[in-house]
């Protein structure tokens, strides 16, 4: 790894900006996410920061099992987030819909549309182990941004 | 060539002296919000980290939108700060500067706003739209407070050159100046409570909605460079101007500073107003202020007091 990359991956890894989509979640993930903002938790002190837009965001933090009305919204912010990225999928609804399977309303789980790259499980799960799942979101995406790069560069 | 003017445009209060002056200070403002809140806070060196990592974000070309001119409006906004810092009137003893140079200044510091206000417009978003209605609508506002206050200190001294009007000053008219200059402060840096223009979650991120990547990180550093703009010239005001140039220096950034944890304190420690409370507040108190300062300051003069 060269030096410009070397400070590059590490930037990525210590400043990971998240931006929260509910698709249809009870709210029971969404107030444990906003509990690591809390002076509890304090994620800022690992650089994490909500972000308002998702244009702003690199890794997106959703919550539920993606109802049909939500669907377009989160297919819409993903697509907003710039490269490189990554996915958190917070709960148990993510992974598998949870209690809310085999509702007519509900189409996920949320990797049959988007590639979601970690998986943080309970119901909800407790704040400790989202902080430690965006944390480790942060690091695919750093490992991720130094590997299309390499790809990328004789392109140029 | 000016050498002096080009140790001040690159060296201090320049480029290399302003950049991570400016880091230093959006760091400062986070870790005393969050310490107000009982948090720990952000690292030192996060608005560094934060910079590098949003030049490295890929950001795709988008329909309907003029991409260049988005890029331009922060590009232009941190060459007129950098331009502003350089005519500060530091080291006054031995200043260069011109008969003027304060209008240059007023000028310099409008166009971060002006960009601001555009790039909302130019977005094409409508939360970016409303953002840029708030800050035009505020700036007018405060402007008026700080050209007042300005003008102010500019008739006690009975010049508009910049060196001139630094250093601390007899004149209460002076002092009167420099308190209208700090209540303007807050609107310009979009601190709460005059917050609405930025206004987070509320109108999403107001005119920078739809920037990302590395043009995002432009703004970020212009904001950090307005920081210092703006504390540095009510430093300038204050600071003594018969200082060793040694012992100028760290003072100037110490009193900066010391503006920077006042004004940080302030936002921590109140709520956003609406956008009606907060022009009412600059029309109806602040600006009342200013004009009776500068009406007593023009009687003043006239009658040599």
């Amino acid at each position: 790894m060269s030096l410009l990359q070397d400070l590059l991956h590490k930037a990525r890894v210590k400043s990971p900006r998240i931006f929260h989509i509910n698709s249809g979640s009870c709210n029971g993930c969404d107030i444990e996410l906003i509990t690591c903002l809390s002076p509890r938790y304090d994620v800022e002190q690992l650089g994490i920061h909500l972000e308002a837009s998702p244009r702003h965001a690199d890794i997106l933090c959703i919550t539920g099992p993606v109802t049909r009305n939500t669907l377009e919204a989160v297919m819409n912010a993903y697509a907003q987030v710039c490269e490189p990225k990554a996915v958190v999928a917070i709960g148990s609804c993510g992974a598998t819909c949870n209690v809310f399977a085999g509702s007519p309303s509900v189409v996920g789980p949320l990797n049959k549309y988007i590639p979601v790259d970690v998986y943080v499980p309970g119901c909800p799960p407790h704040p400790d182990a989202i902080i430690d799942g965006i944390f480790q979101a942060a690091q695919i995406l750093a490992d991720r941004g130094v590997r299309e790069e390499a790809k990328g560069q004789p392109q140029k | 060539m000016n050498f002096a003017g080009l140790i001040r445009l690159f060296l201090f209060p320049g480029l290399l002296f302003a950049i991570p002056a400016g880091w230093f200070f959006v760091w400062a403002e986070h870790k005393v919000v969050a310490r107000i809140q009982r948090r720990i806070g952000p690292p030192l060196l996060q608005p560094f980290w934060d910079f590098v990592k949003l030049l490295g974000k890929r950001t795709p070309a988008r329909r309907g939108i003029d991409a260049n001119l988005l890029r331009l409006y922060p590009v232009l906004s941190i060459g007129s700060l950098i331009a502003a810092l350089a005519l500060l009137p530091v080291f006054p003893a031995n200043a260069g500067g011109f008969s003027g140079d304060c209008i240059l200044l007023v000028g310099l510091m409008e166009v971060p706003s002006v960009c601001y206000i555009l790039a909302g417009f130019t977005s094409g978003s409508i939360y970016g739209e409303i953002g840029a209605i708030r800050e035009a609508l505020l700036s007018v506002a405060s402007n008026v407070v700080m050209l007042i206050s300005l003008v102010t200190i500019a008739v006690t001294a009975k010049s508009f050159h910049l060196t001139d009007l630094a250093g601390p000053s007899l004149n209460p008219g002076h002092w009167v100046g420099v308190l209208g200059l700090l209540l303007c402060i807050p609107a310009k840096l979009r601190l709460n409570p005059f917050s609405t223009a930025g206004a987070e979650q509320e109108i999403y991120a107001g005119s920078l909605t739809e920037y990302a990547g590395a043009a995002l990180g432009l703004w970020e550093l212009a904001h950090a460079l307005e920081w210092l703009l703006l504390t540095g010239l009510v430093a300038t005001l204050v600071l003594p101007t018969t200082l060793a140039w040694w012992i100028y220096a760290p003072a100037f950034f110490v009193v900066s500073f010391v503006e920077v944890l006042l004004l940080s304190a302030v936002a921590a420690g109140t709520a956003r107003l609406t956008l009606e409370r907060s022009i009412n507040f600059y029309w109806r108190w602040a600006a009342v202020l200013a004009c009776m300062a500068i009406i007593s300051s023009a009687v003043m003069m006239r009658f040599h007091l």
